[in-house]
């Protein structure tokens, strides 16, 4: 089996935003993490690695920080590891990462089983990127997935939709993408972290997938970024509980005018 | 030129964000001067066209077809292809919700458009469209332009008033070539009881760590049931399995913007507020004075939720 598990070098959740003075987010200071739908997702492949057999390759789109997010991946214990690093991709929108994604996928790494992806990434939460990587490698698809259960060539997977979750069944190759529930992560151990350094990792420009600047070009451009209207505290009550209850209802009613 | 509405049905009823998606595709189909159509996919559905003729479409396609009964991205991606290849419009809208989360961005790979998802506002100025996003969970909003000539978004529901208008509502079959999916459900699950779905409901009741327990959710229930609300929970409580995941509000959960937002023994973490902050009206019920959701809360009720909710049950059932 050849497992892929696709991640995104992503903030911290806790970090503060900053829009710097060209009018876009800056990164300066912010701490990186693997996207936490990712860890789910590397986590599966290599629960899926360790029943059936076979290699977990976990790939992804970035700048050479993103090395940092491989290795934390390898440290967990997949096998190896690709990298996209190109100028031409600094700030690409989610159909340029999946063209180069694809790209990847079907020559140079082609011949996978399944593909684990997150249900969407922490930072710009577009949610894309699997679903236009299971078109262009015209694949059966499950988003969202909570459960997953590979027997006999066909997938299982249940994912969640609007107001309950779904069982379904996929021939393989299939791409599935994860949601928390899926599993539990695990912590790279002290010498998975010291084999993931000699682990292979091997970093490639756009030339050597066969692909040009233009064939990465943006479709969307991030025009500029504000910070949202700060929330302010409102009013606190404080008091006897019937007071207090009656009072809330009254503001509720007439103020808010919500119930 | 069109702005075509992927309408949404789930079992032959369409879902309350494809009216939010068409009203607001109404009002940007009169700024820019475009024409309003819905795109309406599923087996036995044909009878939902006229609900939707009442926001103002002036044509509904109808691809009414038995393979298309059950939703899978790749087959109905495959008709919304299709239909965009003849149409050629401008701006194809989906709902942000689990539906168009998936089919708008494998749509988007298939016509190769871009794609701006969860937007909370879209304008129209000089000739081009300009798409609200809240990135990095809403700590801030994201402004996009997209290179056309077809652009795509998802629109996060809640946020889009519904409002009828008159068009010229014409029905026309849509008939492409079906592609079966690869893909088989083979069960489903739907929550019981009559709660508002989440992301769609006016009215949220969540409950977090404070609750002390498993059982401390029949409170939030009670309060839910008195307020016709959905009801969420922090992940603290989650991850306790006092709640499951889908209940989730936040950063790693559900993003949600009903009218009002009611927080008991939640804390406020930053996480969190990325799910609801963008709610109308908060309410946060917290012991402890200095708690982070009285600086979001826009009514603040300091005491114990133990005491204070039951009397909020017993206030509200007065009411009725
Ligand atoms: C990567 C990442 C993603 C995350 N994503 C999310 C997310 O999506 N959603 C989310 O919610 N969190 C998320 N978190 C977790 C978040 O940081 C907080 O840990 C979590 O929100 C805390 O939940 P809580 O408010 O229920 O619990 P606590 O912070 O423990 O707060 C409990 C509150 O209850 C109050 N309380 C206790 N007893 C009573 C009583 N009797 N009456 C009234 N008040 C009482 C306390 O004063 C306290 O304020 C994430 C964290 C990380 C690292
Ligand atoms: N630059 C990238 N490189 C590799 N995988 C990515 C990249 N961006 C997104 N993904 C994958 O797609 C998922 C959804 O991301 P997004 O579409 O950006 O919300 C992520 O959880 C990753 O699994």
């Amino acid at each position: 089996m050849k497992i892929v598990a696709c991640i995104k070098q992503t903030f911290d959740t806790e970090a503060k935003i900053v829009i710097g003075g060209d009018g876009q987010i800056s990164d300066e200071g912010v701490n990186l993490i693997v996207n936490p739908y990712d860890e789910f997702a590397v986590e599966e492949a290599i629960r899926t690695k360790e029943k059936d057999g076979g290699e977990v390759v976990v790939v992804t789109v970035g700048g050479d920080k993103a090395q940092e997010a491989l290795r934390y991946c390898l440290a967990m214990g997949a096998d190896r590891a690709v990298l996209i690093n190109d100028p031409a991709l600094v700030g690409a929108d989610s159909g340029a990462v999946s063209v180069a994604l694809a790209k990847l996928l079907s020559e140079k790494e082609a011949g996978f089983d399944i593909i684990f992806a997150g249900k969407e990434a922490v930072d710009y939460g577009a949610a894309q990127v699997p679903s236009r990587l299971a078109e262009k490698l015209d694949l059966a698809q499950a988003n969202v997935v909570t459960a997953f259960e590979l027997s006999d060539g066909k997938a299982t997977a249940t994912r969640e939709i609007d107001g309950g979750s779904e069982t379904l069944e996929l021939a393989l190759p299939a791409l599935i993408s994860a949601q928390k529930g899926l599993n539990e992560v695990r912590y790279p151990s002290l010498p998975g972290i010291m084999k993931a350094k000699r682990k292979p990792l091997e970093v490639l420009a756009l030339a050597d997938l066969g692909l040009s600047a233009d064939d990465v070009a943006s479709k969307i451009e991030l025009v500029s970024a504000e910070l949202p209207p700060a929330r302010k505290a409102g009013q606190r009550l404080t008091g006897e509980v019937d007071e207090v209850v009656a009072k809330l209802v009254q503001l509720l009613q007439e103020e808010a005018k919500v119930i | 030129m069109s702005i075509v509405v992927c309408a949404e049905q789930r079992d032959g009823s369409l879902r309350k964000i494809t009216f939010e998606a068409l009203s607001e595709g109404k009002r940007l189909a009169e700024a820019s001067g475009e024409t309003l159509k819905a795109l309406l996919i599923g087996s036995g559905i044909a009878g939902l066209a006229d609900e939707l003729k009442k926001y103002g479409v002036d044509e509904v396609a109808v691809v009414d077809n038995e393979a298309l009964a059950a939703y899978a991205a790749d087959s109905y991606a495959a008709v919304l292809g299709a239909y965009i290849a003849q149409e050629n419009p401008a701006l194809v809208l989906f709902g942000h919700s689990a539906v168009g989360k998936e089919l708008a961005p494998r749509t988007a790979a298939k016509v190769d458009c871009g794609l701006v998802s969860d937007c909370i506002a879209i304008s129209f100025a000089d000739g081009d469209y300009l798409f609200s996003h809240p990135v990095y969970a809403g700590k801030a909003i994201g402004k996009y332009k997209v290179a056309g000539p077809v652009r795509m978004a998802t629109l996060r529901p809640n946020v889009f008033a519904v409002a009828e208008s008159e068009g010229a509502g014409a029905v026309v079959d849509f008939a492409p070539e079906i592609t079966a999916s690869k893909v088989t459900i083979t069960g489903a699950e739907m929550a019981s009881g009559d709660r508002p779905e989440l992301t769609e409901a006016d009215i949220i009741c969540s409950g977090g760590r404070g609750l002390g327990g498993p059982e401390g959710f029949a409170l939030i229930e009670g309060l839910a049931d008195a307020l016709g609300a959905a009801v969420g929970s922090s992940r603290a409580a989650v991850d306790a399995g006092w709640r499951e995941h889908a209940a989730q509000v936040g950063q790693t959960g559900k993003v949600v913007s009903p009218n009002l937002y009611v927080a008991s023994g939640i804390s406020g973490a930053i996480q969190h507020l990325a799910g609801m902050g963008s709610s109308k009206y908060i309410v946060g019920i917290n012991k402890d004075g200095e708690a982070n959701i009285f600086n979001v809360a826009d009514y603040g009720v300091e005491g114990d939720l133990n005491k204070v909710i039951p009397a909020l049950i017993e206030k509200l059932k007065e009411l009725q």
